[in-house]
């Protein structure tokens, strides 16, 4: 309670506070993923993978399950966060954080953490979707791990941003569907970029996104289309600059203060 | 005693000007003592919702500074917000959560350490304990208000902004929160409050404080102020009614009420000569005779629509 301690019991407020409000739309949370990612299986998985043989020794099927998971990583996390800070924005009560006893760090992590939760029980949720449909074998659980929650915890963060600079709720769907939605798609999810011609490959190689697909879908068979270290590399870059944005966010007041 | 006279909120030179380019404060300095209710006044747009947002970190101040407790809300804003609880003007709620919940994330926020008795006990001050597990948004504005003042008080601040807390609120709910006010001021939590309600001010407040267009223009104990700046009026009960003032009355402010029934004088009760005894006397000598008379002080209400039209004038 004394004057400069770090708020935990701030922390923990916002966290609860974020985790109730997903508890409430739990059903949806849940079936959503599981009905998308079945649905890939039946069209990707079932119509075309029976006419493809394997994409780096991994049967086709399996080869997409770690971009499927991205996939929803992404949208879902930038989703998740952008609306949990945006909402209180559009509603008003913002107020309350702006003049609580609170640092940027800790609303952050409040926030950001809570997001960052949903989507990891997100993607384990659609890996255990897509094991009913293949045999998934995980070659390195760990560094699986470590990339669900790095890109979890990054994409949260970017979404935290973009709650905080849009100005409607148009704007916050902008960013997931017009530029995360096409990079993922462009950036591997269902095909190995050694797949493509060297000049569109090199193209792709400037898509950030490709890095964390191939670096999630190496700790599951060992085969990436580019070194896991870079891919790890760019994860982290990618949480640097979004920390980066979001200290500068709090302390000039941008969109927040006036 | 002269604890009561300490002061627990300071501003010091605060100025304000938004990236509009409008001066919502200027060079504003002001004393809070602990333990008072301090009104204040002002017209639309005189800049109260903007001092009260500098004081909480809602508002970035251009220059000057404001300490609460001792702790600079800027440097040591940690310190300082802790003890700061504030009630804002515009209703802004969270729809779609119960009411225990947003109260618990309140304290929350605010540092404390999760406690239910003391939840329970705001929410029974406020006659909320029984809709604690409804949504917000299925309670009538009256409550929503009241929700605010919940969340305000769940982590028990010293310092109590309530910008416009009867705005929109019906009278029986006004006078609730005239008492809760009070009570909040003897458990000892300073109360600072705006309001465009002139009778509120002079109804609950000990120390008035007027702003316009961004300055303060005047600070004063409620009573002092009164007494300074009000004008009296002298209501005379006639025998038989007048038709009209007499010309031989010219010399003074009167006006006829009541179809002729009433002469009213109206003075300056601060002034060496209120002319009261020279009118009483001239309308013994004119044969004007009256059966009672009384006299009333001004309300804050026309204290400060003539303050504010005074300092207009001289400003133009
Ligand atoms: N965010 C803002 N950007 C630009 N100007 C602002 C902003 N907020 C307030 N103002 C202006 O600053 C001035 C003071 O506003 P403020 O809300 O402090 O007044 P107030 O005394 O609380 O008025 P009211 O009694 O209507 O609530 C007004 O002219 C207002 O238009
Ligand atoms: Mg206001």
């Amino acid at each position: 309670m004394s004057g400069r301690a770090f708020n935990r019991h701030g922390v923990r407020a916002i966290y609860r506070f974020e985790m109730a409000r997903f508890r409430r739309t739990l059903w949806q949370s849940v079936a959503t993923p599981v009905i998308t990612t079945s649905l890939y299986f039946v069209v990707f998985g079932a119509a075309i993978g029976s006419r493809m043989t394997q994409v780096q020794g991994v049967p086709y099927g399996a080869f997409i399950v770690p971009g499927l998971v991205m996939l929803s990583l992404f949208t879902q996390s930038i989703l998740n966060a952008s609306f949990g800070i945006h909402f209180p924005k559009f509603i008003g009560t913002i107020y309350e954080i702006l003049s609580a006893p609170i640092s940027p760090l800790e609303i952050v992590l409040g926030y950001v953490g809570a997001a960052a939760t949903k989507s990891v029980m997100l993607g384990l949720t659609i890996l255990a979707t897509a094991a009913l449909f293949v045999p998934l074998h995980i070659l390195h659980p760990g560094w699986m791990v470590g990339f669900l929650v790095l890109t979890a915890a990054s994409f949260s963060l970017f979404g935290f941003i973009i709650g905080i600079w849009a100005q409607n709720f148009e704007q916050m769907q902008v960013i997931p569907m017009l530029i995360i939605t096409p990079l993922t798609f462009l950036g591997g999810t269902f095909y190995s970029i050694d797949m493509l011609p060297p000049f569109w490959r090199t193209v792709t190689l400037f898509n950030p996104l490709v890095y964390l697909i191939s670096g999630f879908r190496w700790s599951f068979y060992g085969a990436s289309d580019v070194g896991v270290r870079v891919s790890l590399a760019m994860t982290l870059g990618f949480l640097l600059v979004c920390l980066a944005v979001v200290a500068w966010i709090f302390r000039t007041g941008y969109r927040l203060k006036n | 005693m002269h604890g009561a006279m300490s002061t627990i909120l300071s501003i010091a030179n605060l100025s304000k000007t938004y990236a509009s380019g409008l001066t919502a404060l200027n060079n504003v300095s002001l004393d809070i003592r602990k333990g008072e209710i301090f009104a204040l006044l002002g017209p639309n747009g005189a800049g109260k919702t903007t001092l009260i947002g500098i004081a909480c970190g809602i508002v970035t101040p251009s220059g000057g500074s404001v300490t609460a407790d001792g702790h600079d809300v800027v440097r040591d804003y940690r310190a300082a917000r802790a003890k700061i609880g504030l009630v804002p003007q515009e209703l802004s709620t969270d729809a779609f959560e119960t009411v225990q919940a947003t109260v618990r994330l309140s304290r929350g926020l605010f540092g404390r350490p999760p406690d239910p008795a003391r939840i329970e006990q705001v929410l029974r001050d406020l006659s909320l304990w029984d809709k604690r597990n409804d949504q917000i948004k299925t309670l009538s504005g009256g409550m929503k208000r009241r929700v605010m003042i919940a969340k305000a008080l769940s982590h028990e601040p010293q310092i109590l902004f309530l910008d416009e807390p009867t705005a929109g609120v019906d009278v029986e709910l006004r006078r609730d929160m005239w008492g809760l006010v009070r009570r909040l001021r003897d458990s000892g939590v300073t109360v600072i409050l705006t309001t465009h309600y002139i009778d509120e001010a002079e109804e609950m407040a000990d120390r008035i404080g007027v702003i316009n267009k961004g300055s303060l223009i005047l600070v004063e104990e409620k009573a002092a102020l009164m007494k300074k700046l009000g004008r009296k009026q002298l209501t005379l009960h006639l025998q038989q009614a007048l038709p009209a003032v007499p010309a031989e009355l010219g010399g003074w402010n009167l006006q006829l009420r009541s179809a002729g029934e009433e002469l009213e004088y109206s003075f300056d009760a601060a002034a060496e000569d209120t002319g009261v005894p020279a009118l009483l006397k001239r309308l013994g000598e004119l044969g004007i005779g009256f059966k009672d008379l009384n006299t009333r002080q001004s309300s804050l209400e026309e204290i400060f629509v003539g303050l504010v039209s005074a300092r207009a004038g001289a400003g133009a």
